[in-house]
């Protein structure tokens, strides 16, 4: 695996969407081919398989009114997946609203990322080994956050990073500048992704920066910044891999822009995709699917076969299955149990509502 | 024990928690080698290090978005922001994400978090640094607002702010910092937040107030006494949530109520008071509810402070005005 120059794309940000695999899943930089087992490789392309199913019955559910709020994820398996795999359990993930397959593959339980689709408490209740908050609604809020939980790691002397995502539409936003150039001034481990699908909501890319590429914006605080073909699952995953070893050998933040598509609508709340994007758009980046050149990769490689693909979406739908169990197995939510969790210690004039509605609730 | 300024009295609370836990940690914009625009962290890096004690790029949002993520990996952060007029910038990050985070996660996580911020008028400063934003902050469930009318108070509230741990955004009168000097001890004491004080006991009528306005209140209700009114001023100290207990407590006392605020009419936290009043505490009036507030307009021009700020004698009138209702 050809090392990336981190110090150089500081000042030259690569600006060319780096690639491992082509459309037809054929090898086409070796260079930067990152340094997978067969088993590994084989449990990155399940983990995208099992992100492609969550989100397929993630949005029948929402429609059956099982679920409530989601935000589509097909298209982006080898940028969500790809990127997480090359992350430890020990660093911190602070993901956006479209970042759920990261967060319950960093160890959050199916059912609880069901249960914040659906609006229930438990579902965002986290076990304090787990190194998330849950997905950030305010788009630019989890930059400035990651800044923070960096500085910490920094201050704990811990080796390890602190990661987040935001879309192409959230480059605009303040707190994103904010947050890498924050983390940058305190050279802290932070790894900013920015996954460019290429329309916030309806809004093209285009619109929203005269920038050739978002990775670029790195340069505006003085971080290495890259973009990664985000449909290559080997590409995304290289990169990530490259930049947190160099970030958590002490160099400071760096920022990935990868490139892909979202297949579905921007969320569960009525988007209607072609009101903004053309058929024949949609038909050039289905041709690009994450899970076609992968999976004619590790055909090529004797490592995946129909049989493997069956499985893996079995047990995806049970898992699915089992989750919505205990999903519709929960209790319902209180006004006491809300108010309860609002501080440590509650205040008087809190605590004399709580008392009222817990007698109310008595009743 | 020693004669202090309210500025003072903060440094010492903030020097007492920086020694008492090493999950503290100061920041803002100027607050390391140059000790705070106003002193306030003056000494502070130098006796703990810049690691517990560092600036930050001059950028709100980022300064408390800071605040919440350090929160996560455990620390206690006090950021700083150089003027309360400036939490626009920070206004996500603060209503948004702090007051609101151990909710979300379902009290699985905790914010021991102090914002500390200067306010106030009456020292002729530029734009939006003097504006009242106190009542903004205090409609933000989550949050506890603290505003320290002297120096005794600033210490053992800031103390208490800073071991909470919950959020607490710490409201810092400007003219307050070097205008009058109080016994404080050496040693660390903690005043209880949610508690209001009664500053001067009284039987006629109640003022009820906060911050610098405290101070005027005390010098109106020795006025009144000349003319026989015995006034009882209470300190809100936490603006919110509210002390009920105490504020119901004096009205029914006296029957008789005057809400002061520097803050335009229409802001501030005089409207929550009297609403609590309206609710809770009614059939102990013998008059309205009064107010003195300032006149509902942007902050004034640094010129039109003395016509535009409310002072004793506005005060002073407003109380005769009830009592002789």
């Amino acid at each position: 695996m050809k090392k990336l120059d981190f110090e150089e794309l500081k000042h030259n940000p690569e600006i060319k969407p780096l690639q491992v695999l082509d459309e037809d899943g054929k090898v086409v930089n070796s260079n930067l081919m990152p340094d997978l087992s067969d088993d590994e490789l084989v449990e990155l392309f399940e983990q995208m398989v099992w992100s492609r199913v969550l989100g397929d019955r993630t949005m029948k559910l929402c429609r059956q009114g099982r679920l409530g709020f989601f935000a589509p994820t097909a298209g982006e398996e080898a940028s969500q997946m790809g990127s997480n795999f090359a992350m430890s359990k020990d660093d911190f993930l602070l993901g956006g609203y479209r970042d759920v397959p990261q967060l319950v593959k960093h160890g959050l339980p199916m059912w609880k990322g069901f249960l914040w689709s659906k609006g229930h408490v438990n579902g965002n209740k986290y076990p304090e080994e787990l190194n998330a908050v849950p997905p950030q609604i305010i788009i630019g809020a989890q930059y400035a956050q990651t800044a923070g939980v960096a500085l910490g790691i920094k201050k704990k002397g811990e080796k390890n990073v602190a990661y987040t995502y935001t879309g192409d539409g959230g480059t605009s936003q303040g707190d994103f500048y904010e947050g890498v150039n924050f983390a940058s001034a305190f050279k802290a481990p932070a790894l900013f992704f920015v996954q460019n699908n290429l329309y916030a909501i309806s809004v093209p890319r285009k619109a929203q920066t005269a920038a050739p590429t978002l990775a670029q914006k790195a340069v505006a605080c003085g971080i290495p910044g890259l973009q990664v073909d985000g449909m290559d699952a080997l590409a995304v995953y290289s990169v990530a891999k490259q930049a947190r070893d160099w970030i958590t050998a002490g160099n400071g933040p760096v920022l990935i822009e990868t490139l892909c598509y979202r297949y579905g609508p921007h969320t569960t709340a009525g988007d209607v995709p072609r009101r903004y994007r053309s058929e024949e758009e949609e038909d050039v980046w289905l041709k690009k699917d994450p899970l076609i050149r992968m999976r004619k990769f590790l055909e090529s490689k004797g490592l995946w076969d129909e049989d493997k693909e069956k499985a893996c979406v079995e047990a995806a739908n049970k898992e699915v299955d089992d989750a919505m169990q205990e999903v519709e197995s929960q209790p319902t939510q209180t006004v006491t149990e809300l108010m309860q969790n609002e501080y440590v210690v509650t205040p008087p004039a809190i605590q004399k509502e709580l008392d009222a509605y817990q007698a109310k609730e008595a009743k | 024990m020693a004669k202090m300024t309210m500025i003072k009295a903060i440094t010492a609370a903030m020097d007492e928690e920086l020694a008492h836990d090493d999950k503290v940690m100061i920041f803002g914009e100027d607050v390391g080698k140059n000790g705070g625009v106003f002193r306030a962290t003056d000494g502070l890096q130098e006796k703990f290090g810049e690691d517990r004690v560092f600036d930050t790029p001059l950028a709100e949002s980022g300064i408390i978005g800071l605040a919440n993520g350090m929160a996560l990996k455990g620390f206690r952060p006090v950021p700083e922001l150089q003027f309360m007029g400036f939490i626009y910038e920070a206004f996500d990050e603060l209503a948004g994400q702090m007051a609101r985070y151990r909710f979300r996660m379902g009290g699985s996580r905790k914010f021991p978090i102090t914002v500390r911020a200067p306010f106030g008028g009456g020292v002729h400063t530029p734009e939006l640094h003097s504006d009242s934003f106190e009542g903004l902050l205090t409609q933000v469930p989550g949050l506890r607002v603290v505003a320290p009318s002297g120096p005794y108070d600033a210490k053992g509230l800031l103390i208490s702010a800073i071991r909470s741990d919950d959020p607490v955004f710490y409201c810092e009168h400007m003219k307050l910092y070097r205008s009058i000097k109080e016994e404080v001890p050496d040693e660390a004491y903690t005043i209880p937040l949610d508690k209001a004080a009664v500053k001067r006991e009284g039987t006629d009528v109640s003022i009820i107030t906060y911050g610098y306005m405290v101070q005027e209140s005390l010098a109106a209700a020795e006025e009144l006494a000349k003319d026989g009114i015995n006034a009882e001023v209470v300190d809100l100290r936490t603006l919110a949530p509210l002390d009920e207990d105490t504020i119901l407590a004096s009205v029914k006392k006296t029957g008789r109520v005057v809400l002061v605020q520097e803050a335009q009419k229409q802001a501030g936290v005089g409207g929550q008071v009297a609403s609590l009043i309206g609710e809770k505490g009614v059939l102990y009036l013998d008059a309205p509810i009064a107010r003195v507030a300032a006149p509902d307009t942007p902050y004034p021009f640094s010129d039109a402070e003395e016509v535009w700020l409310p002072n004793k004698q506005d005060i002073v009138d407003k109380v005769k005005e009830t009592v002789n209702f």
